[in-house]
């Protein structure tokens, strides 16, 4: 289970984090959404340990991942993809897998041993190219390989950092589906960034809206939807007449 | 036709020279994007270990030889542990400035601490004897330098491509940051590249006093310059780069040691930089760098 309780963080006087407090079931998927500039990466980044929060903690079950460090994060059953795609790309597909087993194999064998490479490869539809270098594939099937990299380190918690970029609409049905199995094979949370809002929906159990470095509101996809907060945030609402705003909000949503 | 299988082999083996400390500085480059300009200072101490060690009556070239490689890793851990991890994160200017005081202190305690003056290590006079093979007339010591530094390479390359710390070596090589976020500590890989790095330092030291016979505390000095230049050649963080960098200086050095006429010799060295300078113009990113188009970015 994910605990974030009141974190803060601020760049040069800039707040990104504004005491973020809320918590994430031990296998749910949750929607993590705000505009640019919410502070949805820098929670991301301090929750995978790579930005040690002003104040506050972040906690996975019984461990206090506070400021840990992005090693221990990991250690503790954290994986995390990347907005922008970071493979290696001289490492071969297969390769790729093997360096997130490391950490599994010397922290939590018996997870380690439960995680076949060529099943996941084959599920990920990258059987057929294990030996080929990582960064010769086409981009659709290295953010798969991400995935698939990312569920090799038999994450407790995986972050997944728009996962749904630059991908057409079948694509996306398609890693919402990946995500659906991910959760039911490795009993993780996955906690989700992206601006699809559509994606967002239609795959998260939860929906955690930030705007401002604060969270604006959390729950069910349903009442994330019906709440004017948000989509005051989302569309300006506070200037739209009500009935463009019903229209915009339904051209938003759908 | 003797007279050039002779200067190949001294080609060959002043290139695998070369490309052993190449190897070193490329290994470290690539994973911290440090310039280690103190990778002759490691040189330097694997060769007084070796002085050292036949001061307290270690005279055995089987057990100096494993001594001066293992001051060499021992020596480039330290360096790693007390010079450059502190800086770490710093921008990669004060890791090369961190790099050259490094040299300067170390130069300087191992003039204070010893002597400035060179110190006789004949442990290895036993290299320089001719052997022949057929109608070939062979050094020793150069034979035994290709063959080591084959088997070190040869070594290194599956060491990176079998382990599971190689395999976290070569990803880190790219993408370090993404390294540390699979829970692999960045500590134990960089100590390891440092440490590996020195190893190859250590054997470069053995060849460089085998061929020699005494050390001095600039004894590393020369050798770093001649190893950065064959990195230029092959592309900066490209190990395979430092390897064929140091083979084609070795060659270029001998083919004009050869080539140019007796009273042109002090020419030598700047014929050698023209010519790596004219190859740079080709291909500024060296040779086995992948060409990166910039495009309108290149403004």
């Amino acid at each position: 289970m994910l605990s974030i309780d009141n974190v803060s963080k601020s760049f040069m006087g800039v707040r990104a984090l504004r005491g973020v407090s809320f918590v994430g079931a031990a296998d749910e998927i949750l929607g993590l959404i705000g505009p640019n500039g919410a502070g949805k990466s820098t929670l991301v980044n301090a929750i995978s340990g790579v930005l040690k929060p002003d104040s506050g903690s972040i906690r996975l079950g019984d461990v206090d991942l506070t400021g840990r460090g992005p090693e221990f994060a990991a250690r503790q059953g954290v994986g995390r993809t990347f907005q922008n795609l970071r493979l290696f790309p001289s490492l071969t597909v297969r390769q790729n897998v093997e360096v997130g087993l490391i950490t599994c194999r010397r922290h939590r064998p018996e997870v380690a041993r439960s995680i076949d490479i060529d099943a996941l490869l084959d599920r990920f539809g990258l059987a057929a190219d294990a030996g080929r270098p990582a960064g010769t594939l086409p981009y659709g099937q290295q953010r798969r390989l991400e995935l698939a990299r990312a569920e090799a380190l038999g994450a407790k918690l995986l972050l997944l950092d728009e996962p749904a970029a630059g991908m057409n609409d079948y694509e996306t049905a398609a890693l919402a589906d990946q995500l659906r199995a991910i959760r039911r094979r490795s009993r993780c949370a996955l906690l989700v960034i992206d601006h699809d809002l559509h994606f967002i929906m239609s795959v998260c159990d939860r929906i955690c809206v930030l705007d401002m470095g604060e969270v604006v509101a959390i729950g069910t996809p349903e009442l994330i939807r019906a709440n004017p907060k948000v989509a005051e945030i989302y569309l300006g609402a506070a200037e739209a007449a009500p009935h463009q705003k019903n229209i915009r909000e339904e051209r938003q949503w759908n | 036709m003797d007279y050039a299988i002779q200067q190949g082999l001294n080609a060959l083996a002043f290139g695998s020279e070369y490309a052993l400390i190449a190897l070193g500085l490329a290994l470290v480059y690539s994973i911290m994007n440090l310039m280690n300009f103190a990778h002759g200072e490691i040189i330097a101490c694997a060769g007084y270990s070796m002085y050292l060690a036949i001061l307290i009556g270690i005279g055995s070239p089987w057990l100096v030889a494993p001594i001066a490689i293992a001051a060499g890793a021992l020596v480039a851990v330290l360096f790693e542990r007390i010079a450059f991890r502190p800086v770490r994160h710093a921008p990669t200017t004060t890791g090369l400035l961190t790099a050259l005081g490094v040299s300067i202190v170390v130069q300087n305690l191992l003039t204070l601490l010893i002597s400035p003056r060179p110190r006789a290590v004949p442990v290895f006079s036993e290299l320089s004897r001719t052997i022949f093979i057929g109608p070939y007339a062979i050094s020793l010591l150069q034979l035994l330098e290709l063959a080591v530094v084959a088997l070190a390479i040869g070594g290194l390359v599956l060491f990176l491509k079998h382990s599971t710390l190689g395999l976290a070596i070569r990803a880190a090589t790219r993408e370090f940051s993404t390294v540390r976020l699979m829970g692999i500590r960045a500590n134990r890989v960089i100590a390891t590249a440092f440490a590996l790095s020195g190893l190859l330092a250590g054997i470069a030291a053995i060849f460089i006093i085998a061929r020699r016979g005494s050390i001095d505390p600039t004894f590393g000095f020369q050798p770093v310059i001649k190893a950065f230049i064959a990195c230029v050649i092959g592309g900066f963080g490209s190990l395979g780069g430092a390897v064929l960098g140091g083979m084609l200086l070795g060659f270029l050095d001998v083919a004009i040691i050869v080539l140019l006429p007796q009273e042109y010799g002090g020419l030598r060295d700047a014929i050698a930089y023209s010519i790596i300078a004219g190859l740079l113009v080709w291909r500024p990113e060296g040779l086995l760098t992948r060409r990166i188009e910039l495009g309108d970015k290149e403004i």
